[in-house]
């Protein structure tokens, strides 16, 4: 029972940097009804960036922390601002292609740069550190995660529904043409959706790298996984995506945990495709997710 | 052409309103045929062996990106699942064409013959797209994307579970296309001409590549292909002037999961030996950058577009320009590769969303504007001229384009 406690445990810090990916990710959309595939690679930048600033530059934790977040909003910015607000009106296969492009570009850049081979995560904490509660072992990573991602969804949550341009972005959602006639400034909008966006990602990033211990330009590929969250959630949902990923997170490592007493039968790495599974099992049900709103197409 | 559409079984009926579509309808086209003949010829006769290669994987590259294109150019539907039907053509290919196994521990096989695994690559993947086809397209837009997407995971879970078949993680070998005695494998005569593989494999796959092209220009004069644009362009349009979305979307992702699984199968054929890991999501987002860079909705786009994303790199390594692979980062010929395609995307989504062809056509208009404002030696006159179009049967390449859009 302890070992499916522990399982538990870290599928919720697992679930917690889904949630933390696939926010990002309604965030954009919700604002610019935009999925942004460069997720995982703005992540990736930022992580590696952290893991620099520690390692090559000396710098304390928490700068580097900040400098890799600085990078990856700066980056984020400069893309809404220069590229995709000339895409808008365009086919959403465009615009998804765009993001992929950016996805490519960021990624080889990264090797470019740093090469192939991994490179340490930073981390502020010893690893070892944890405490044991009735069998279960906390780690003291996974606890900052959980903390972390609950504080963000609380600041996010009294953002969106206090702040003014928390209110602004909201009304955008709803209704673009009503913002506008209403005196909001979409860019402003726009930009502060791909700003949060990239903010949340980095530090679920940097998250993932700790547990992880080192990072490759592979790395951002857990972004791919964040899209079954938040495709279970309903992909304009806010609440929903923090769900969904908490969802995915505690199935995805129970299978994992227990996957070696089935081997035989369904094969060895189940649980890589799980989300997705749970995903295509969700579409077919309720194909604007668990808390989505109808409006989202289908035929 | 105004003579409301009857249930047309398509050809037959326009056949009796208009002349029928043909395939060298003039000059010019008489024209282009001969010089990419001889163009193909002294390539032919005078390239290298490693020029073959290149040229061979671009060929099948451009079938994989003809298959893309049917289903996202014409159809309008987000696919990046096109990895995971090339790897079911050529499992299928392998599975019916590969050698009889020896040890249990080999992968199965038949040892039949390329007759038969090449069309059947095309079939299985097809219905194999026929059985997805009803859940995914229940989905529009990114959702579909991610779907397609999912797939690719799913499938490379199964091929490296199901080892009968694909060799588990390790991979597995790949048939040769063997007529009788004649193997692709080894240098044979032909009409008393010696050949190598790699001129075999090219004769082999551009006769394959020139078919898939011809049919897929075909289908998208056709009804059919009339309806896939009208879905695209705007699906409740479509559904009211009655077209039925599904089976026009039904219809392109079953063909363009055929092309994409005979592609499958010469790409597994042609390299002869893949594990697993090669049909991953890369590889579905090369063909997505392929279809943009070369022309959305557009067969000589397809073609153009692998020859870029597919040749290109091959063309550099082959000059060994930049220092090939390692890890320690610094530009080398992969990472050039990805950052090529990665800023041909961005660059051509940007400034000329019609791709290469977009970029041709806008020449030849330009070229063309120069030319007749010399001829005319001031500003052009504006003359429609209607008469020779007035009793004469309308000629149906020219009418389709402005059909399409509207219908």
């Amino acid at each position: 029972m302890a070992y499916f406690f522990q399982l538990l445990f870290a599928g919720v810090a697992q679930g917690c940097i889904y949630a933390l990916i696939g926010l990002g990710f309604s965030i954009i959309f919700k604002a610019s009804e935009v999925i942004n595939f460069a997720q995982g690679e703005l992540l990736l930048v930022g992580t590696y960036v952290v893991s620099a600033g520690v390692f090559e530059w000396h710098l304390p934790f928490f700068l580097a922390l900040v400098l890799g977040i600085v990078v990856t909003v700066i980056i984020s910015l400069l893309f809404e601002r220069f590229i995709l607000r000339r895409m808008i009106g365009r086919p959403v296969f465009s615009i998804l292609m765009m993001t992929i492009g950016l996805d490519i570009v960021l990624r080889t850049a990264v090797i470019i740069h740093w090469g192939s081979n991994p490179v340490p995560a930073a981390s502020p904490f010893s690893i070892t550190s944890s405490f044991i509660l009735g069998g279960v072992q906390f780690g003291a990573n996974d606890l900052w995660t959980i903390g972390t991602t609950i504080v963000l969804c609380a600041a996010l949550y009294y953002f969106f529904r206090y702040t003014k341009y928390g209110l602004s972005m909201r009304a955008t959602a709803l209704d673009q043409e009503a913002a506008l006639a209403v005196g909001i400034n979409i860019r402003t909008v726009y930009a502060l959706a791909w700003g949060i966006a990239a903010f949340i990602a980095t530090l679920g990033g940097v998250f993932l790298a700790i547990d992880s211990f080192a990072i490759d330009p592979t790395f951002g590929g857990v972004a791919l996984i964040a899209f079954p969250a938040i495709i279970l959630g309903g992909i304009d949902s806010v609440s929903g995506a923090v769900v969904g990923g908490i969802v995915i997170g505690v199935t995805q490592v129970l299978t994992a945990g227990y996957e070696s007493h089935v081997t035989n039968i369904v094969g060895a790495g189940i649980h890589e495709i799980t989300p997705y599974i749970i995903m295509i099992l969700v579409l077919l049900i309720r194909p604007y997710g668990l808390f989505g709103s109808r409006k989202v197409e289908r035929i | 052409m105004r003579t409301p559409a009857r249930d047309t079984t398509s050809s037959q009926n326009q056949r009796a309103i208009s002349q029928p579509p043909r395939l060298l309808g003039s000059i010019s086209r008489w024209l282009a045929l001969g010089i990419g003949l001889i163009i193909v010829i002294l390539f032919f006769t005078i390239a290298s062996e490693d020029w073959f290669t290149i040229v061979n994987y671009a060929m099948i590259a451009a079938i994989a990106a003809l298959a893309l294109n049917v289903l996202s150019g014409y159809t309008g539907q987000i696919s990046l699942g096109l990895a995971f039907f090339m790897a079911i053509g050529a499992y299928t290919a392998a599975l019916l064409g590969g050698p009889q196994p020896t040890s249990s521990l080999d992968p199965q096989g038949f040892g039949l013959s390329v007759l038969i695994w090449l069309p059947a690559a095309g079939i299985v993947a097809a219905l194999v797209g026929a059985l997805i086809g009803p859940t995914a397209l229940r989905l529009k837009g990114f959702y579909l994307g991610i779907v397609t997407l999912s797939l690719v995971f799913i499938g490379q879970y199964l091929f490296r579970n199901l080892s009968s078949i694909t060799g588990g993680p390790q991979g597995r070998a790949f048939p040769t296309p063997t007529f009788g005695d004649f193997s692709f494998s080894q240098q044979n005569a032909l009409f008393g001409v010696a050949v190598t593989t790699g001129q075999q494999y090219f004769l082999f796959i551009l006769l394959i590549l020139v078919i898939a092209a011809l049919f897929v220009g075909n289908v998208m004069r056709s009804r059919a292909g009339r309806a896939f644009r009208a879905v695209r362009d705007h699906e409740v349009g479509a559904a009211i002037m009655g077209v039925n979305l599904f089976e026009a979307k039904m219809g392109a992702f079953i063909l363009s999961s055929f092309l994409a699984g005979i592609a499958g199968a010469l790409f597994a054929s042609y390299t002869s030996y893949i594990t697993p890991t090669y049909w991953d999501l890369t590889l579905s987002i090369q063909f997505v950058a392929a279809i943009i860079v070369g022309g959305i909705a557009s067969i000589w786009g397809s073609l153009l577009g692998a020859a870029f994303v597919f040749g290109l790199p091959q063309v550099i390594d082959h000059f060994s320009l930049l220092p090939t692979g390692g890890n320690g980062g610094g530009l080398n010929s992969g990472n050039l590769n990805a950052l090529i395609y990665g800023v041909l995307i961005v660059v051509f989504l940007l400034f000329e969303p019609g791709g290469v062809l977009g970029l041709v056509q806008r020449c030849q208009a330009l070229i063309r504007s120069l030319n007749h404002q010399e001829r005319e030696g001031g500003e052009p006159a504006e003359i429609i001229d209607l008469s020779p179009h007035a009793g004469v049967p309308i000629n149906l390449e020219d009418a389709t384009p402005v059909k399409g859009e509207s219908e």
